[in-house]
């Protein structure tokens, strides 16, 4: 089945394109890009809606989907339905499952059930240690044959230097990325918030800065000794995003992503009308107004190569509690896009080129997956955006099994009005004018 | 039960012995849950009228009628017996019927969430809870799902605002102000949630307040925050008007905050060398229970300065004011 969608403004960074042009979808691959393409026979054309923006498949590098063991909060078919929504053609979802995804036979099953139920790709992120203990690696080479992309303890940080040295030397091996949660668990401690002013006068723990920047410095070091890839996952202080664009400018081989509640909130959220709400519970924990204008510089000027979700479901009942008991974790999968569009894009931080470098050029370039261009032979996933769309984020509505999200009720300047992956339409938004001709949604196997 | 026929009084606390007039005023909210959500007018109206709650207690018939019919639940989540003790006798001479109920025989062991166990007492309409908790913020929580007010008595390491009230009290019946005075704050400051109530309520109010304790019990940011932190015992007390001392636990020690208790006796403990540098009418203050000979000398804990057994003396009063305020007390008798 051909598919030509017509007269939209592509934003192609790869192809260098930021301009009217069409794009012809031939089955799940790209088959031609130009302007004015002519319809053949039998292709299906679809009018890209007025004010919209096509764009290379969105990858969220960085999600946990629960499934297997905790579907009471997500399931890979509720959490690729949220990504659909979100305007992501694909996630990676970390190995902190019931049991740990240390195993080929659990990548096996995470990448069965996903092309059974998966609204989007997936790509299992395999563990660095086995059962995450961060005593001994994992198989990784089995991962890897499996179906892993990267390997990470994600949640917990890798840890030792010897374990983090040895997950380099082997994974580097394959040319996989280690991707780590950089957090010294000693000074990190029992905390629950940003340790700084905020916490201190609220009476709640505080995890340092330093304690991210700390294990960031470490990683940093180990890539350079290692010569293999590290990825620093949910960055979130100056200290740690100092480190990194040092390290950079030395040629080290280390990557970074940050999540969009890092780069819109800071710790002042604690106080007022919302303080101690538990939705506002993450680690790391929302930092410092200073570390949140950092982290806004770094998208700005490239030292930052991702924008991920770190989407984390939690039940309800699980969140209505004492804030030192609520688990860490807001979903982040439905709002990321539009947080990006209003706080960034329109709030003047970066250009919509940039905005795709961060959401899906390079997030393909890190985990070596195909995608990031729509040039001709490469994967038919797409998502096309409406930056002038007004949206009011309603969590009721959210595809996800869980409501934890902070952002309920917020509105925001920047929608997504499709997700096509491998050429079929998985999500279309109704309230974009126009968009229904980029549907119906259809399931994707 | 036919206390108040002695004095049949419902507007006694309206009418205390001086003869003025209590504030025709209220509090804003249906809860207590930190000195951070009260204005200084709030603060001031709760003063004013501890003052006469206070010569309630002077009676030889401790009791007015002002919660009559009203329940009270002290729901202690920590263990606790002064700040408990306050609050029942508190209760019990405004003619509140009070229920404690502690932790350890709630249905919290049997895995109840907090959100349950506080429905659970809701659904039998008290009018309002006083709850000690050791998670900061619980009373935040438990004042957005509750439709009785809440009085913290204690939040993790949050706020412990009636006893920073009770200070403020103790402070102002012997200084006759808050404004402008030297007040420093000496211990565990990371803690302490005395030490948070106490330092909202002091800077608030106008009086100069100094933090005082070893670099690894000071908060973080409390340094940039425009308040004086030292670790200098002495430059803390020097020229001050009164001295809080904050409690050592034995398990800061264990958590590696500073090497022995003895050491930290030698550097930070209260003795009287090192009172003799505060004003001569120094108040010294402790909000209990105190270790004798770690933060604090026997013999300033017992000396002249000493104001610690008024502070558990003003408690009930401050207690009470809060009490009646919150029961909606003065808006009944507005109408009456």
């Amino acid at each position: 089945m051909k598919r030509l969608l017509k007269g939209g403004h592509l934003v192609d960074p790869l192809q260098g394109i930021d301009g009217v042009r069409d794009v012809l979808l031939d089955g799940d691959r790209v088959a031609a890009v130009g302007q004015d393409l002519q319809a053949g026979q039998d292709v299906e054309v679809i009018a890209v809606p007025q004010g919209c923006v096509v764009c290379p498949g969105f990858v969220d590098m960085h999600v946990h989907l629960r499934e297997p063991g905790q579907e009471h909060k997500e399931t890979i078919a509720t959490g690729t339905a949220a990504a659909a929504a979100g305007g992501f053609t694909a996630v990676a979802c970390m190995p902190n499952t019931r049991p740990v995804n240390d195993s080929a036979a659990v990548t096996r099953a995470i990448l069965e059930r996903a092309g059974l139920v998966g609204a989007v790709r997936v790509y299992p992120i395999g563990a660095v240690s086995k059962g995450m203990k961060g005593e001994s690696l994992a198989e990784i080479a089995d991962l890897r044959a499996a179906g892993c992309v990267a390997v990470s303890d994600d949640g917990k940080p890798v840890s030792t230097a010897l374990l983090m040295r040895r997950a380099l030397e082997y994974a580097g091996m394959f040319g996989m990325p280690v991707i780590d949660h950089c957090e010294e668990s000693t000074l990190a401690g029992e905390g629950v918030a940003h340790e700084g002013y905020i916490a201190s006068m609220l009476g709640l723990r505080g995890i340092p800065a330093t304690a991210e920047s700390i294990v960031a410095e470490r990683d940093i070091a180990l890539a350079e000794m290692t010569g293999s890839a590290v990825h620093i996952a949910h960055l979130s202080t100056r200290l740690a995003l100092r480190g990194v664009s040092a390290a950079k400018a030395r040629g080290t081989t280390v990557t970074c992503e940050v999540t969009p509640h890092h780069f819109v909130l800071s710790d002042q959220r604690l106080t007022g009308p919302t303080s101690y709400d538990t939705n506002l519970k993450m680690n790391p924990p929302l930092r410092e107004q200073t570390d949140v204008d950092a982290i806004l510089q770094g998208l700005k000027t490239g030292t930052i190569d991702a924008i991920a979700t770190d989407h984390a479901p939690h039940q309800a009942d699980e969140k209505h509690v004492e804030f030192d008991r609520a688990p860490f974790g807001i979903i982040g999968l439905e709002t990321a896009v539009s947080l990006t569009l209003d706080r960034l894009v329109h709030g003047g931080v970066i250009t919509l080129r940039r905005m795709v470098q961060l959401l899906s050029v390079n997030p393909c370039r890190i985990l070596n997956v195909p995608g990031g261009t729509l040039r001709p032979g490469y994967p038919a996933d797409v998502t096309i955006i409406a930056p002038a769309a007004m949206v009011t984020v309603d969590v009721s509505k959210s595809r996800s099994l869980s409501r934890n999200s902070p952002f309920d009720g917020w509105a925001l300047r920047g929608a997504v009005a499709a997700t096509i992956v491998a050429g079929r339409t998985v999500f279309v938004n109704h309230e974009v004018p126009g968009a229904a001709a980029l549907g119906p949604a259809v399931a994707r196997a | 039960m036919n206390a108040d026929t002695t004095r049949p009084t419902p507007a006694a606390p309206a009418s205390p012995s001086d003869g003025s007039p209590i504030p025709a005023n209220r509090l804003r909210g249906k809860d207590l849950v930190g000195i951070a959500e009260l204005s200084v007018e709030e603060i001031t109206l709760i003063l004013d009228t501890a003052l006469a709650m206070k010569e309630i207690s002077s009676r030889p018939i401790k009791k007015v009628p002002a919660l009559r019919g009203k329940t009270v639940v002290n729901l202690f989540f920590e263990a606790s017996t002064r700040t408990r003790t306050s609050f029942e006798i508190a209760e019990k001479r405004l003619s509140a019927d009070t229920l404690n109920i502690a932790a350890s025989t709630s249905s919290v062991v049997k895995g109840e969430t907090l959100a349950d166990t506080v429905h659970n007492i809701e659904a039998m309409s008290p009018d309002l809870l006083v709850v000690r908790h050791s998670s900061s913020g619980s009373c935040h929580f438990l004042s957005r799902i509750c439709r009785a007010g809440v009085i913290n008595a204690g939040d993790g390491m949050h706020e412990h605002p009636t006893q920073a009230l009770l200070d403020a009290f103790t402070i102002r019946e012997r200084k006759g102000r808050l404004a402008g005075l030297k007040v420093a704050i000496c211990g565990d400051l990371l803690h302490s949630r005395v030490l948070r109530s106490n330092l909202l309520l002091l800077t608030k109010m106008g009086a100069d307040v100094w933090l005082c304790g070893p670099p690894t019990l000071i908060p973080a940011g409390f340094a940039q925050s425009g308040v004086h932190v030292t670790s200098s015992v002495d430059e803390a007390v020097e020229g001050a008007d009164a001295v809080m001392m904050l409690r050592i636990q034995l398990e800061r020690m264990l958590g590696g905050f500073f090497p022995s208790l003895r050491e930290y006796f030698n550097v930070f403990g209260m003795t009287q060398d090192r009172v003799r540098r505060a004003k001569p009418d120094v108040l010294i203050m402790h909000p209990g229970p105190m270790n004798r000979g770690v933060e604090i000398s026997s013999d300033v804990a017992d000396g002249p300065y000493s104001v610690i057994l008024d502070q558990v003396a003003n408690g009930v009063a401050v207690r009470m004011a809060i009490l009646y305020l919150l029961s909606g007390g003065a808006e009944h008798e507005a109408v009456a």
